[in-house]
């Protein structure tokens, strides 16, 4: 049981760095958001699995799911909120980026509205 | 010792986890210092938050203390609300 802790202990800490990492090199903000929030969450998730099956209780493994669970119902929310937040204020794509659905959705939402009044 | 747990194997793993912990604080708090702007220090902040989480189960680990888990429990529900706020004020052409 050590060592199954021991793995997804240090699997854990990796996936933070790699966030980290991400957060440091990426080139514009969206990149980074996504670094952020996929690979810190399942780092953490990996870590608090890994408490769950140190202590071994059943009342930790459901603090276990709760913290996961939550930790991944508010993540994404956070991150859709702040990006379109970003994304209003004018904070422009890298300049390589190809796609940029929203951009798209907002002006044709901003022509319907001319058009109605 | 910190790290003297009583299987030697526990104890590297915790060790090795600490030092991970260590270098990814470094470039987030480079990127939170450095910005460019407060939308890049806001997801810096937002994952510390997320790291802290994960320092805060390895110290429950450490000293065996299922309370700790609790803590992490909070940060998990709450962490994500001063985003989301920020993100708010920010829409609404808030000071950067």
């Amino acid at each position: 049981m050590t060592v199954l802790v021991s793995i997804l202990m240090v699997l854990g800490a990796l996936f933070c760095l790699i966030a980290a990492i991400g957060v440091y090199r990426m080139p514009d903000l969206y990149m980074r958001m996504h670094a952020a929030t996929k690979a810190g969450a399942f780092g953490g998730s990996l870590l608090v699995l890994a408490a769950a099956f140190h202590f071994g209780t059943p009342r930790s493994f459901i603090m276990a799911v709760l913290i996961i669970g939550f930790f991944y119902l508010t993540a994404p929310i956070a991150a859709q909120v702040f990006g379109l937040a970003a994304y209003r204020r004018g904070l422009g794509l890298w300049e390589h980026s190809k796609v940029d659905e929203l951009g798209k959705a907002l002006a044709e939402e901003t022509d319907d509205d001319q058009d109605s009044q | 010792m910190f790290f003297d747990a009583e299987d030697p194997v526990f104890g590297v793993a915790l060790a090795i986890t600490s030092i991970i912990f260590l270098a990814a604080i470094v470039p987030i708090i480079y990127r939170i210092v450095r910005g460019p702007t407060v939308f890049d220090r806001i997801v810096a902040l937002d994952l510390f938050a997320g790291i802290c989480l994960g320092i805060i189960v390895a110290l429950a680990i450490r000293f065996d203390q299922p309370v700790f888990l609790e803590v992490a429990f909070v940060i998990a529900l709450v962490g994500f609300l001063g985003t989301v706020a920020l993100a708010r004020y920010l829409e609404r052409g808030g000071n950067e």
